[in-house]
C-alpha cells in the first residue's frame, strides 16, 4: 500500500462509489444535531462576547452567544462597528466621483463593486456600452470573483486549522493584484469603471499577463482540492453543520454561493444577464445539502468556472474603441483638454457640473462573488443621486447566522460565520 | 546605578562622560531589543486589513522585521496597528484595547481613513484615530501598498531606537482619558477634526 | 409593465395607486394599511409567486413636498420576473407601517437598519432596534434629509458620547429568558415588550 492510499484511507471514512467523502442525505443534516457532552449537567447557560476585535470573525462582527455547556443556544449578532455612511456620502456627489466609494465598500471584489455601479448609472442615463468596454468589465467581474474566493479560502482554512491553504491563496492574489495594479495603477482600490466606460484600457502586458495567470492558475485549485476537499479534519468539521435547506434559504433571501449551496440553481449571471454574459459556456455549481462543506465545494467550482469565462473573454477581446462616444460623458484626453477649445468646455463641465441623469430610478443586480449585489439609484435630475442603496449581500446572508448556529457547538460557529463568507465593509456600509 | 558611577573616582575622564556612555550602553541594548521583536496587535477594520494580511503573508513576510508573533490579544501586545477607517462605534473598543497594552507600547495609524478619516469625512468616523489615541507613525495611503507599512515599521524601529530610558520627560507613560472622559481638550480635536484641502477648485461632500 | 400590476388592483381595488415603469421595472404603488395582505397575496398566489424578498429600503426626497417612500423589490426565482413595491408615507406624520418579517424572515435585518437610518417604525417587527448606529445614538436618522452630512454635534461632543458608550453592552440573561417565554408570554405584556423603546426581544424562533 502506497503511502498516497494510506491517506486517502484515513481522509475519507465513508466513500462513495465515486470515491467521494459519503455524504448525509439533506433531511439528516437539516436535523437537530445531537446535544454533545451532558447539556442539562448545571442547567446555567452562559453568555459569552466575541469580537468586535477577534481574529476568527472576519472584521469587526461581533456574536453574544449563549452557551448551554459547549452547545449554542442563541447567537445574537453585533453589526455596525464599521459604518461609514457610505449612502449618505453618495447624495453629496456625482455619479463618477461615488465609484471610489464603492471599492471600499466589499473591499475584497472592489472592481465588481465598479461594475455594479457603473452598470446602474448607465441603466438610469440609458447609456450601450462598447463591445470593448463590455469583455473588459466580464473580466474584472470574474478576476474579483477569483480574488473574493481565495481570499475566502485562505481565512477559512486558517480558521478550521489549515495554514497551507492560506499561502498558495494569497499567492494567487499576489498575482491578480499585479494585474490590476498593471490596468489601474492600483492594488486594491482600483476605481476602474466609469459611467460609460473604463477609466483606462488594458495594455498587451496585461491580456499577455492575464493569458499566463488563466493557464497556471488551476494547478493551485487542484492543489487546493487535493489538501482539503478529502481532508479528514475538513470534511469532519464541515460536513453537516450549518445545513440550510432550499426553503429556508429563500425566506432567509440568501444569495451567491450561500443560496446555490442549499440547492436553488439562481445565479444573476444567467437568470437576469447583464453585460453579455448570456453568450458565455459556463456551469452554475449548485449544492445539495446545504452546509458548510457544500458552500466549500461550490466557491471552489466557481473559481473554475471564473477561469473558464476569463479564458473565453481573453479570446473574444475586441478592438475598437474602449468608451461611448458621448463628449458629455466621457473626459477628453488631457492634450485635448489643453489645446481645444470645445474639449476644455466639455472637460469643464463635467469636473465641476457632474454628469446629470434623468428623472426615475433603477435597480441593477449583479452576481458578486459573495452573492446579488443590487445598486439601486434614485434620481431626481441632477448631476448627484437622491438615493444610492446597495444591497448589500454579505449583509443578507448573516442575517441567517443564528438560524445556522443554534444546536452546533461553539467551535461549529466558526466555521459556519466563515462560510457566509462576510466582508464588513459591505456589512455595515 | 547613577551613585555607584558618581562615586568612582576615574583619572582622565569625567564621571559624567562615563554615565552617559553607560547610559547609552544601556538604552542601545534595550532598544534594540524592543525594536527587533515587536509584537504587533492587528487591529483591522478595512480594506488596510487586507493589504496588513498581505504584508504578513508569504511575500512581503513582515516576520523579517522582528514581526513574526502577531498576538491576537492585547496584553500580550507592543504595538497596536490600526488598520482602517474607524467609525464612532468602534471608538471605544480600540480605547479598550489601547489600554489593556502594557507599556511600553506603540501605535501606527495605518492609512488615511485610519489618520485623517479620509474620505469619510460624515457622521460616522473618527476624524482620525489620534483623538482617541496617542500615534506614534502615520501611514499615508488608500490602502497603503505593503512596502509602505514595512516602511512605517522601519521607520517606529528608528523612532524606539530614539528613545532612553533615562529621559524623564521623553519617558512613556500611560495616558489615561481626563474627567471629560476625552484624550485631547475639545476645541483641539474640533480643529483637526476639521474638512481639509484649502483649494478652492477642490471638490468637497459639503 | 408587469402583469402583476393589473392582476393587483383587480384583487385589491382601491388600495393600489398608480403603477409606473421606470428603466424596465415596474413600480406598484400601495396603500399602507393594505401592505401586507398585498405582500401575502404576491407571494402566495399561483401566478404570482413572487417567493423572494431582494430588498427593503427607504427614499426620502430632497423635495420637501414629495413622501417618503418605502421601497420592496421582490422576484419570483422561478418566473425571473421582478416587481417593486412602494408604500409612501408623510416624513413628518406617522411612520408606522406593518412589518413583513412574518412572510420573509430575510426582512428582519433589512427592516432593522431602515428604522435606524429613516426611522420608519415596522409593527410586529420581532426585534426593532438600531442595528448601525450604537443603541443609545442620540443624533437621530441618519439618511433622513434633515440629517446634515457630518452629524448634529459637534467632532469633540461626538467623540465624547462615542468614547462614553460601553462596548460591552448587550442583552441579559434575564432579558434572553423573556425572550426564550416569549410565544407564552400574555399578548398585552407582548404588545408592551414591542413598544418599549429599545426592543428587548432578539430572535426567537
Amino acid at each position: 500500500m502506497t503511502k498516497r492510499t494510506v491517506e486517502l484511507a484515513l481522509a475519507t471514512p465513508g466513500l462513495d462509489a465515486q470515491g467521494r467523502p459519503a455524504r448525509l442525505p439533506l433531511a439528516a443534516a437539516a436535523r437537530e444535531p445531537e446535544r454533545h457532552g451532558e447539556p442539562e449537567a448545571g442547567g446555567e447557560h452562559m453568555l459569552l462576547n466575541l469580537g468586535p476585535q477577534h481574529p476568527a470573525t472576519h472584521g469587526v462582527l461581533r456574536l453574544v452567544v449563549e452557551l448551554d455547556g459547549e452547545t449554542v443556544v442563541r447567537v445574537i449578532p453585533h453589526v455596525g462597528y464599521l459604518h461609514s455612511g457610505f449612502e449618505k456620502l453618495g447624495e453629496y456627489r456625482h455619479y463618477n466621483q461615488i465609484i471610489p466609494l464603492t471599492d471600499r465598500t466589499d473591499y475584497l471584489s472592489p472592481m465588481a463593486n465598479n461594475v455594479g455601479f457603473a452598470l446602474a448609472a448607465e441603466q438610469l442615463m440609458g447609456i450601450e456600452l462598447t463591445p470593448r468596454c463590455t469583455v473588459l468589465r466580464v473580466i474584472a467581474c470574474e478576476m474579483s470573483r477569483i480574488i473574493s474566493h481565495m481570499v475566502w479560502l485562505g481565512t477559512t482554512s486558517i480558521d478550521l486549522g489549515a495554514f497551507t491553504p492560506f499561502l498558495w491563496a494569497f499567492q494567487e492574489r499576489e498575482r491578480i493584484y499585479n494585474l490590476q495594479e498593471m490596468w489601474t495603477g492600483a492594488r486594491l482600490t482600483t476605481s476602474v469603471t466609469r459611467v460609460g466606460g473604463m477609466m483606462a484600457d488594458v495594455t498587451d502586458d496585461f491580456v499577455a499577463g492575464l493569458r499566463q495567470f488563466v493557464d497556471t492558475y488551476p494547478k493551485t485549485l487542484h492543489e487546493i482540492d487535493r489538501v482539503l476537499t478529502r481532508n479528514a479534519v475538513w470534511v469532519g468539521r464541515t460536513q453537516g453543520v450549518g445545513a440550510m435547506t432550499a426553503q429556508e434559504a429563500i425566506n432567509y433571501s440568501l444569495s451567491g454561493p450561500m443560496l446555490r449551496a442549499s440547492g436553488v440553481p439562481y445565479d444573476v449571471r444567467k437568470d437576469r444577464p447583464y453585460l453579455d454574459y448570456d453568450s458565455y459556456e459556463f456551469d452554475v455549481p449548485v449544492g445539495e445539502h446545504g452546509d458548510v462543506y457544500d458552500r466549500y465545494l461550490v466557491r471552489l467550482e466557481e473559481c473554475h468556472q471564473s477561469n473558464r469565462i476569463l479564458r473565453q473573454a481573453l479570446e473574444r477581446l475586441p478592438d475598437g474603441p474602449l468608451n461611448v462616444a458621448d463628449p458629455r460623458l466621457i473626459l477628453p484626453p488631457k492634450s485635448r483638454a489643453m489645446s481645444d477649445m470645445e474639449a476644455m468646455i466639455y472637460h469643464f463641465k463635467q469636473v465641476m457640473e457632474g454628469v446629470k441623469a434623468p428623472v426615475g430610478e433603477a435597480y441593477v443586480g449583479i452576481e458578486n462573488p459573495k452573492g446579488e449585489l443590487g445598486t439601486y439609484l434614485v434620481s431626481d435630475g441632477t448631476a448627484k443621486p437622491v438615493r444610492w442603496r446597495i444591497r448589500p449581500p454579505s449583509f443578507i446572508n448573516l442575517a441567517a447566522l443564528p438560524k445556522m448556529a443554534e444546536g452546533h457547538l461553539l467551535s461549529d460557529l466558526i466555521a459556519i460565520n466563515a462560510s457566509v463568507d462576510i466582508v464588513m465593509g459591505e456589512v455595515d456600509r | 546605578m547613577k551613585r555607584v558611577l558618581e562615586t568612582k573616582e576615574v583619572t582622565g575622564q569625567s564621571p559624567n562622560y562615563l554615565l552617559a556612555k553607560a547610559q547609552d550602553l544601556i538604552d542601545w541594548a534595550v532598544n534594540s531589543s524592543r525594536a527587533n521583536s515587536l509584537w504587533p496587535m492587528p487591529f483591522g477594520t478595512a480594506c488596510c486589513a487586507i493589504e496588513f494580511m498581505a504584508t504578513a503573508a508569504s511575500r512581503y513576510d513582515f516576520a523579517r522585521f522582528g514581526m513574526e508573533r502577531q498576538a491576537f490579544s492585547p496584553r500580550q501586545a507592543d504595538v497596536l496597528i490600526c488598520a482602517g477607517r474607524l467609525p464612532f462605534k468602534l471608538a471605544p473598543v480600540i480605547r479598550r484595547i489601547y489600554d489593556q497594552m502594557p507599556q511600553p507600547k506603540w501605535v501606527i495609524s495605518m492609512g488615511a481613513c485610519a489618520s485623517t478619516g479620509g474620505i469619510f469625512d460624515n457622521y460616522a468616523m473618527v476624524q482620525g484615530i489620534d483623538t482617541i489615541v496617542p500615534v506614534d507613525v502615520y501611514v499615508p495611503g488608500g490602502p497603503p501598498r505593503p512596502e509602505g507599512l514595512l516602511y512605517g515599521v522601519l521607520l517606529l524601529h528608528k523612532k524606539i531606537k530614539g528613545e532612553s530610558l533615562f529621559d524623564r520627560a521623553a519617558r512613556r507613560e500611560e495616558q489615561p482619558l481626563d474627567e471629560r472622559g476625552l484624550r485631547l481638550p475639545p476645541e483641539q480635536i474640533d480643529e483637526i477634526s476639521e474638512p481639509f484641502g484649502n483649494s478652492v477648485h477642490q471638490f468637497r461632500s459639503a | 409593465m408587469n402583469p402583476s400590476a393589473e392582476a393587483l388592483r383587480a384583487t385589491f381595488g382601491s388600495a393600489i395607486g398608480r403603477a409606473v415603469e421606470s428603466c424596465g421595472d415596474t413600480i406598484v404603488y400601495v396603500d399602507r394599511a393594505a401592505l401586507l395582505d398585498v405582500m401575502a397575496w404576491l407571494r402566495d398566489t399561483p401566478g404570482q409567486q413572487y417567493d423572494y424578498l431582494v430588498d427593503v429600503t427607504a427614499v426620502e426626497y430632497r423635495d420637501r413636498e414629495r413622501p417618503l417612500e418605502l421601497v420592496y423589490n421582490l422576484r419570483s426565482l422561478d418566473r425571473r420576473v421582478d416587481v417593486r413595491v412602494k408604500v409612501e408615507l408623510d416624513p413628518r406624520g406617522d411612520l408606522t407601517v406593518d412589518s413583513i418579517v412574518p412572510l420573509w424572515r430575510g426582512a428582519d435585518w433589512l427592516e432593522r437598519e431602515v428604522y435606524d437610518m429613516f426611522g420608519v417604525a415596522f409593527r410586529g417587527h420581532p426585534d426593532l432596534r438600531r442595528i448601525l448606529m450604537w443603541e443609545t445614538y442620540a443624533e437621530g436618522h441618519p439618511l433622513r434629509k434633515d440629517f446634515p452630512l457630518r452629524g448634529r454635534f459637534s467632532r469633540a461632543e461626538q467623540v465624547r458620547q462615542a468614547l462614553a458608550a460601553n462596548p460591552e453592552a448587550h442583552y441579559s440573561l434575564e432579558e434572553l429568558s423573556i425572550a426564550a417565554a416569549y410565544d407564552e408570554l400574555p399578548p398585552d405584556m407582548r404588545e408592551r415588550l414591542r413598544r418599549g423603546e429599545r426592543g428587548k426581544i432578539p430572535h426567537s424562533e
